[in-house]
């Protein structure tokens, strides 16, 4: 099976082609934000140092969210019209399960990815391994971080933190629990070639216009809208003309 | 068989996600529009985050029925259209990113078009096009006067220093009580009064053909928060009336203005504010008893709005010039024409 993988959900941007459990190419960058510019010239790039036509994919994988909404907004658009157009499986996996993955599945602790959302908030999930399988302890979450670090306090059991701690956590962080140990920057940028390894296993989507990425939170419009208007029956606000 | 002239374009600059087969630059083989008009009601206007969420979950299902309606595939197609700005980041976006995998995925070219020069080209649904050429572009962000010397070269000769005109609607129909976007329904009202406000008709008699309109806005607010602190009630015909008048004055104006010092072919008259009925009289009679030699074209009502296929008819235009994008092209949201600031009046004397 020819996976091309995908993942710009924060600053870092990967993309790798993968056959049959092999990683073929990969690339990743981790400068600039600017995701629309270079993630299609490197996907372009891979293409043709391991001569794949468009034609030959089988799958794309792509790193759903949660994250920077306009970065996964480019991942996940990326993915649905190039299995759209090409009329090819797609399968989504949790931006932040793909960072868990960067974790050896040789430990025991419980390991948790994290975004910086701003705030003071992360957006985190809380992921071990299992028979060298991931699964989910606690399902992704848009939390405070101090909140988070309530939750992890009582599973009572040791944490691998995974994820950039930029100065405005730090400040978050006021009583650490002593099982909770923050990884090296390292283990925070996604691999794609694990992304591909996850994706392969999971059912491809049935519905590829019904794709759309994780955000974990509606906007601030909608919050405020819903909250004025409780008993506004659900419908969709979307009409063709 | 010789391959048909086919563009699959993409528009997605601000709350109307479409898609557009068009061939030869002037068919429109399907035309998907889905808007997000309903949703943004909500919140009095456009919200951003909002609209790049629907476009995204709409993408997909647009260009499946447009090539459907169409009855097309992909092998047809010689090239694919987007508009890559001006417009909001994020919704640009969407459109951009989605024509750059469809043009990828199957080895077409990628054609770049501004969302301007889209709205223009609405109007060649009409009829063909003449050079020298002269467009008045009135929307909801947009409010310029557009000299063409021939195809493909646009000057902007003309433009608004603060609010677009469909702007400037909006905001006093939220004083009035109209949700956006307003200009249909003031345009109605409009037609049911007369103006008995005479609000400033702003930069009229200056010598260039720049637009304002937020004075109007602020006269036009002042005069009912006024009388509403009187305890008067004004009539809401009359103000629209009087509002459309102003604008409708100021745009005509400066456009005769700019036909007598460019003398062109055709006046192009395109973008969401050319569906005001107001001004589309008003243009229709100042031509004719101005500049009769001067054919007019209108968008079509139909295509006023955002949609795919100006800007496949627009693509065409840019296709055939050899107009390329990389795979790196990406959204400009501030995307516009160059600006002329020369004054063929001043040149002469």
């Amino acid at each position: 099976m020819k996976i091309l993988a995908i993942d710009t959900s924060n600053h870092p941007m990967s993309v790798a082609l993968v056959e049959d459990d092999q990683l073929l190419a990969t690339t990743t960058l981790n400068m600039v934000r600017n995701h629309s510019i270079f993630l299609l010239p490197v996907i372009d790039d891979l293409f043709q140092k391991v001569q794949w036509q468009p034609q030959d994919l089988d799958r794309v994988v792509v790193a759903q969210g949660p994250g920077s909404y306009t970065g996964i907004r480019i991942a996940v658009t990326t993915a649905k019209v190039l299995a759209d157009t090409l009329d090819i499986e797609l399968t989504g996996v949790s931006s932040l399960k793909t960072v868990a993955a960067n974790l050896p599945s040789a430990t025991d602790a419980l390991i948790v990815p994290f975004f910086d959302a701003r705030r003071g908030n992360v957006f985190a999930g809380v992921y071990r391994w299992q028979d060298d399988q991931l699964v989910s302890v606690l399902p992704d979450q848009h939390l405070s971080m101090q909140a988070l670090l309530d939750q992890l306090a009582k599973l009572e059991k040791p944490v691998l933190m995974a994820g950039e701690l930029t100065d405005r956590l730090q400040k978050q962080l006021k009583t650490v629990p002593e099982q909770l140990k923050f990884l090296p920057a390292a283990f925070s940028i996604p691999s794609t070639y694990q992304l591909a390894l996850l994706g392969e296993k999971a059912a491809p989507v049935k519905n590829i216009d019904a794709f759309v990425p994780q955000y974990l939170r509606i906007t601030e419009a909608e919050a405020v809208w819903h909250h004025q208007h409780p008993d506004a029956p659900q419908q969709d606000y979307v009409r063709e003309v | 068989m010789a391959k048909k002239n086919l563009i699959l374009a993409f528009e997605s600059s601000c709350d109307e996600t479409s898609v557009a087969v068009i061939e030869d630059g002037q068919k429109i083989l399907s035309n998907i529009v889905a808007t997000q008009i309903l949703s943004h009601q909500r919140f009095g206007g456009v919200v951003p985050e909002v609209a790049s969420r629907h476009h995204i979950e709409q993408i997909t299902k647009c260009i499946d029925k447009a090539l459907n309606e169409a009855a097309v595939d992909y092998d047809d197609l010689s090239a694919v259209a987007v508009t890559y700005g001006p417009g909001l980041v994020g919704s640009l976006l969407v459109g951009v990113t989605a024509a750059k995998m469809v043009a990828w995925a199957h080895q077409l070219p990628l054609v770049p078009v501004n969302h301007m020069a889209g709205h223009l080209y609405a109007a060649r649904f009409e009829n063909q096009f003449a050079y020298p050429q002269l467009a008045l572009l009135v929307s909801g962000g947009h409010t310029e006067l557009v000299y063409m010397a021939s195809e493909h070269e646009y000057e902007i000769i003309g433009e608004t220093r603060d609010d677009a005109a469909g702007e400037a609607y909006d905001k006093i129909g939220r004083v009035l009580g109209v949700n956006y976007p307003a200009g249909k329904t003031i345009d109605e009202w409009a037609a049911k009064g007369s103006d008995t406000f005479h609000f400033p008709r702003a930069m009229e008699k200056e010598d260039n053909y720049d637009f304002s309109f937020s004075g109007l806005k602020s006269a036009f607010i002042n005069t009912v928060h006024n009388a509403n602190q009187r305890g008067q009630k004004l009539d809401k015909y009359d103000l629209a009336a009087s509002f459309q008048q102003s604008v409708v004055d100021v745009l005509a104006e400066k456009t005769m203005r700019a036909l007598s010092d460019y003398p062109v072919k055709q006046l192009i008259l395109a973008g969401g504010v050319a569906a005001n009925h107001g001004l589309r009289k008003r243009l229709e009679r100042d031509l004719k008893e101005q500049h009769p030699e001067v054919e007019l074209l209108m968008a079509p009502l139909k295509l006023c709005g955002d949609n795919a296929a100006m800007i496949g008819a627009a693509g065409w235009v840019n296709y055939l010039h050899g107009d390329r994008a990389g795979w790196d092209l990406n959204a400009v949201p501030g995307l516009s024409f160059a600006r002329s600031n020369a004054n063929p009046d001043l040149a002469i004397k």
